[in-house]
């Protein structure tokens, strides 16, 4: 820190430390809200806190969490993915059939769901699209290919699919370790290298990028192939745990991974992301979403419901602590 | 040949074009037959998407992220409490519509108050509250097996010369709707927002009472739809909103209206509505599978928007 | 080929012109629609020497800049870098011959810190260790310019005042890595920085070229240019009027090539000593004012706003602002309220819309007729307003981009001044405007203030001040001292900018 003899400006150094200060709170509320939804299920079921808890209280957290690292791609350029979900459902009716029949031809389909996700990065680049329509309609082709590959629900997941996700190592239960793997390496990649920050410039000032001779339509063809890649990543796990697939079986993943990006602190536009943020949130659903319903002994009837009010409980507390540290 | 080259330019031809392209397309492979009742049929079905729609789309005027998703889990409820007012009987037909147009403003009313006092974007709080309206709809709902009064079924099904008057009453209103957005005050409003928030409130806009009559007017809207659907259908039920999420979204996008906001576009709305139904009735009558059918419905999608394209950046 | 048909002008004799130059543009061409930006421009830069580039808002300053920078192509013409001429030429290569251009709006991405900001710019700063190399980089090249910066490289740019951002922009421009550094484009490089900070900018841009850069300087403050180009370039109409040696120009002259509006400059207008005589219009305390002292304005003054940038100027008026639409503590306001924003487009511009439209939002309860505003009534008003302030357009529905910068704010003020509001919040709305529409609007603002109607003006151009009846100096959010215009001098306003708070 270089100290001014002069403070030359009124936004000063201590406005300055007030607004970082203010980023690292609201960088940890995420890591709050997971302690607090946490500390509730302890509170109700003590026995759910344990290795074996964690593993089937966190079962379906390494999916979600990897569609909302897909969906935080994209939020960093200012895009939004709508189609994540039925993308993740058609990913897991390929890993249960061809996948295991032929899994040459599996994984090309899989490379090649990963190439149309490029394809459409550089379409609504160059035509200037707006990404909630085209991934809208894109919704509605993967759904469709999803029934074709797999008109009623089954199939079976890989042998060596359903064996890493049943790992136990000692310990520390499996998703657990997913989870942080999962959120490092993608801090790692997005926000601690070079090219990482042109990826996170071209969502915070495009203009400013194309300026310093960056090109627009890489950084966007970059940015939804790792939806792609994430999504692929996403749809493998799901059905690892599920064993077999159902072409919707991952609907409910589009809004899920939004909700996440934002509970973990990301905003819709001006790259600001965080992949460890995201993570959390992941998390934080996942286990609101049934464990913690199911201690509270919540009637089926009013569980979306509890979901619900959950997440606006969850925001709602982020708000007022970001409005008590101001 | 100037007032046609003027129609070429306006961002909503293209949405009617492609209804009457689609239609032609049809009555191609029928060889004619059924080619009125065809355009009956896509009038009675798109007014529905019509009328959210055009919510939507003061909605997403608004700017960046605004979009309503509660939109379906409302018009679950308000098509629930409609048939319940309306309790079969014809005298109370217009206390129900007035129940489910109250029941909806209310939702919208909710649905600000979450993204105000809360401050969170609106898709974040907009989604919340359809958990919660979705189970309420559930908890309310259930084993709900009331018939709307026969004489509303009779007047959702209504037509003259062909034309449901459901879809000339629709009309009317969405001229209304495109005079609010151009001519008054609340209309300019939205539009001002939608391009610069900070700037509208600036230029002395009342920012906050805009975005709530907004919000307000969407669920409202909703709320009016659920009740029409239950009347057109013959019964309410919880999935009887599902396909308005995706579709109020998509006719006010195809309808040339920006999802950067401050640029809106009525009658766009009209031609996409017309559009999606006439082209799910193609796929219906070519006898594809439901799995090509939806691949289609996609691909077509994002084909118009990529051959209608976005508008350029300005400077 | 561009060293073929070398034409000696007066600059040249001077510094002579036995080195190969930089850059030269030859008959550059440029159209957008129907509008012509750059009509046949020849332009060249030698070593070691500092252009300075003036004219009108709209003059083609800053499209003949985006062309040396490459990030527009001419339309006809060519472009020549270090005596060989480009035929692609482009923002990449532009970098990779030692061209870099600081942009009048600014290019930083305020979700990065200055160190990831800086990596942007320089494609070799990447493998082990980038970090720490672009953090050294850009904090070394702070330290140069700008020794008592307070800006740390791992700030978040968005958390950094509007001058910093401007401060870490210029700094930027200056790191070198992999490619060379011949020539650096500075746009209104001062528009943001203060006094102060601005004398230490422009006094390392005349360390850089006595080192054997080149820069150059486009600024609307006249003396900048005076005092530190070698030769003076002026444009008018997207053509090149005048270009000589920096001596051969004074401000008089420079002012009567630019053309348009005459170099006259009114003396102030007496006092009419008013204060305390009409009705008071506002009176409100700064939030961090702890020793009682208000700023009070009454009708028909116009009071100024002074200290240096970012003070808390704009706070005070965005709290006069929201003051006016509900009841706040320690702010009275008792009369409609209008504000003119500096930032146009931030604050101000309705992208879409035409320049009628801009100028009617803030006046559309009077446009109605029943329920609906009139088209003509909506009309009447742009036209009125068009003559009265002088927007060039042919056509008022025309989009409002379709105008000049200067036209712009001319509608910025149109939209306030044709609006109900007895008061009138100017947030430094002249900064980078043609000196010839300030003329005019300063008319403007005294003919509106003889009818009664009071004015807020912050401003960072001193010059202005003097058309204020009163002068409230700001430092560190809070009113430091309260001069009159007879006691107004700038020592004395400088004096209080960095002196203690009273």
């Amino acid at each position: 820190m270089t100290a001014a003899p002069i403070d030359t400006g009124f936004k000063g150094s201590a406005a300055r430390n007030a607004a970082a200060r203010a980023r690292l709170l609201r960088g940890l509320l995420p890591a709050l809200s997971l302690a607090l939804v946490l500390l509730a299920i302890a509170w109700l079921n003590p026995r759910a806190i344990s290795y074996f808890g964690f593993n089937l209280m966190l079962n379906l957290a390494i999916p979600i969490a990897l569609a909302t690292i897909a969906q935080m791609f994209v939020i960093a350029g200012n895009e939004l993915d709508l189609s994540i979900g039925t993308f993740v459902g058609f990913v897991g009716c390929v890993t249960a059939t061809w996948l295991k029949e032929a899994p040459l031809i599996g994984v090309l389909i899989l490379l090649g769901s990963i190439g149309v996700y490029a394809l459409l990065g550089a379409l609504i680049h160059l035509r200037n699209l707006p990404s909630i329509v085209v991934t809208l309609g894109m919704s509605f082709v993967w759904q469709g290919l999803a029934i074709l590959v797999l008109p009623k629900p089954g199939g079976k997941a890989p042998d060596w699919l359903l064996a890493i996700m049943s790992l136990k190592p000692p310990f520390v239960p499996f998703p657990i370790i997913a989870a942080l793997l999962i959120g490092l390496v993608v801090h790692f990649g997005l926000m601690r290298t070079s090219y990482g920050t042109i990826l996170r410039g071209s969502g915070g000032n495009p203009a400013a990028l194309r300026r310093a001779g960056w090109s627009l339509l890489w950084t966007k063809v970059a940015l939804f192939s790792l939806t792609g890649l994430f999504g692929v990543l996403s749809g493998m796990a799901l059905i690892g745990i599920t064993t077999s697939a159902d072409a919707n079986i991952g609907n409910g993943y589009t809004l899920l991974s939004i909700a996440g990006v934002i509970l973990g602190g990301g905003e819709f536009v001006g790259g600001r992301v965080s992949p460890i943020g995201a993570v959390i949130g992941a998390l934080t659903l996942a286990l609101a979403a049934s464990p913690l319903l199911t201690f509270m002994h919540i009637p089926p009837d009013w569980q979306v419901a509890a979901n619900g009010a959950i997440l606006i409980i969850v925001l709602a507390a982020r708000v007022l602590i970001s409005r008590k540290e101001r | 040949m100037a007032s046609l080259k003027a129609l070429v330019t306006k961002p909503w031809i293209w949405s009617f074009v492609g209804a009457l392209l689609v239609w032609l397309v049809t009555i191609a492979f029928t060889g004619g037959y059924g080619a009125g009742g065809m355009v009956t049929a896509a009038l009675s079905l798109a007014v529905f998407t019509v009328i959210v729609g055009v919510g939507q789309m003061f909605v997403i005027t608004l700017g960046p992220g605004n979009v309503d998703l509660s939109l379906p889990a409302n018009i679950g409820l308000a098509s629930a409490v409609a048939m319940k007012v309306m309790g079969g009987s014809d005298s109370m037909i217009v206390v129900g519509l007035l129940a489910a147009l109250a029941c909806g403003a209310a939702i919208g009313a909710i649905n600000y108050l979450l993204i105000w006092a809360l401050r969170i974007p609106p898709i974040i709080a907009t989604l919340s509250a359809s958990f919660i309206i979705q189970s309420v709809d559930i908890s309310f709902g259930r084993g709900l097996q009331i018939k709307p009064p026969p004489g509303f079924a009779d007047f959702t099904n209504w037509q003259i010369f062909g034309v449901p008057v459901l879809a000339m009453l629709t009309v009317l209103f969405t001229i209304g709707a495109a005079i609010a957005l151009r001519r008054m005050i609340y209309g300019r409003s939205v539009l001002a927002i939608g391009q610069n928030i900070r700037a509208a409130w600036l230029a002395g806009v009342n920012v906050g009472r805009v975005r709530f009559l907004t919000y307000t007017l969407s669920g409202a809207l909703g709320g009016i739809d659920g009740a029409l659907l239950a009347g057109y259908f013959r019964g309410a039920n919880v999935d009887i909103g599902n396909e308005y999420l995706l579709a109020s979204i998509a006719v006010v996008v195809i309808g040339g209206t920006s999802v950067a906001g401050g640029k809106a576009n009525v009658p766009g709305v009209w031609g996409a509505a017309l559009f999606l139904v006439l082209l799910l009735t193609m796929l219906n009558t070519f006898g594809v599978s439901a799995g090509v059918r939806l691949l289609l419905t996609g691909l077509i999608i994002v084909g118009v928007i990529t051959a209608a394209g976005g508008e350029k950046a300005v400077r | 080929m561009a060293g073929a048909d070398i034409r000696l002008n007066g600059a040249e004799k001077h510094f002579g012109a036995a080195n190969v130059e930089i850059v030269r543009l030859d008959g550059a061409e440029k159209h957008f629609g129907a509008v012509r930006a750059l009509g046949g421009v020849d332009f060249h830069v030698g070593p070691g020497e500092c252009v300075g580039l003036v004219g009108h808002n709209g003059a083609g300053k800053s499209t003949l800049m985006h062309m040396v920078a490459g990030t527009l192509t001419p339309d006809s013409g060519t472009i020549g870098v270090h005596g060989a001429v480009e035929d692609n030429y482009s923002v990449s290569r532009a970098q990779q011959l030692g061209i870099r251009c600081v942009f009048q709006e600014l290019s930083l991405c305020p979700n990065l810190s200055v160190a990831e900001n800086t990596r942007i710019n320089h494609a070799a700063l990447t493998g082990l260790g980038w970090r720490r190399r672009a953090a050294n980089l850009i904090a070394a090249k702070l330290d140069e310019i700008f020794p008592d910066h307070g800006i740390s490289a791992a700030d978040i740019v968005g958390d950094l005042s509007i001058g910093r951002r401007q401060m870490v922009e210029v700094a930027r421009a200056f790191t070198v890595t992999r490619d060379r550094l011949d020539l650096v484009i500075l746009d209104e490089p001062t528009s943001s920085l203060d006094a102060h900070t601005s004398g230490q900018l422009l006094a390392f841009v005349r360390r850089f070229v006595a080192g054997g850069g080149s820069c150059i300087l486009i600024s609307h403050v006249l003396g900048e240019v005076l005092r530190n180009a070698d030769r003076i370039v002026v444009m008018r109409d997207g053509k090149v009027v005048a270009s000589d040696a920096a001596a051969a120009f004074d401000r008089d002259r420079l002012v009567a090539v630019m053309g348009g509006a005459e170099a006259h400059r009114k003396s102030a207008v007496q006092a009419a000593a008013k204060a305390g005589a009409s009705p008071l219009r506002v009176r409100a305390r700064p939030a961090g004012q702890m020793d009682g002292k208000d700023l009070v304005a009454c009708a028909g003054e116009i009071i100024g706003l002074a200290g240096l940038a970012g003070h808390g100027q704009t706070d005070l008026l965005l709290q006069v602002f929201a003051g006016a639409a509900r009841a706040k503590a320690g702010i009275e306001v008792t009369a409609p309220v209008a504000l003119v924003a500096g930032d146009r487009q931030s604050d101000g511009i309705f992208p879409q819309w035409s320049i009628s439209e801009n100028i009617g939002i803030r006046s559309l309860s009077r446009l109605r007729n029943g329920l609906l505003i009139s088209p003509r009534r909506e009309a009447e008003l742009a036209d009125f307003w068009q003559k009265k302030i002088g927007i060039r357009t042919p056509d008022m529905n025309n989009n409002i981009f379709s105008l000049s910068g200067g036209n712009q704010q001319k509608a910025l003020f149109a939209r306030a001044l044709g609006s109900d509001a007895g008061i009138v919040l100017m947030d430094d709305p002249m900064r980078g405007v043609d000196i010839g529409t300030k003329l005019e609007v300063y008319d403007l603002v005294r003919e509106e203030a003889s009818r009664g109607r009071t004015f807020l003006w912050y401003t960072t151009e001193t010059e202005e001040l003097d058309n204020c009846d009163h002068i409230y100096v700001f430092k560190n959010g809070r009113i430091v001292a309260n001069l009159t215009r007879d006691e107004l001098t700038e020592e004395k306003i400088i004096q209080s900018s960095f002196g203690d708070a009273a």
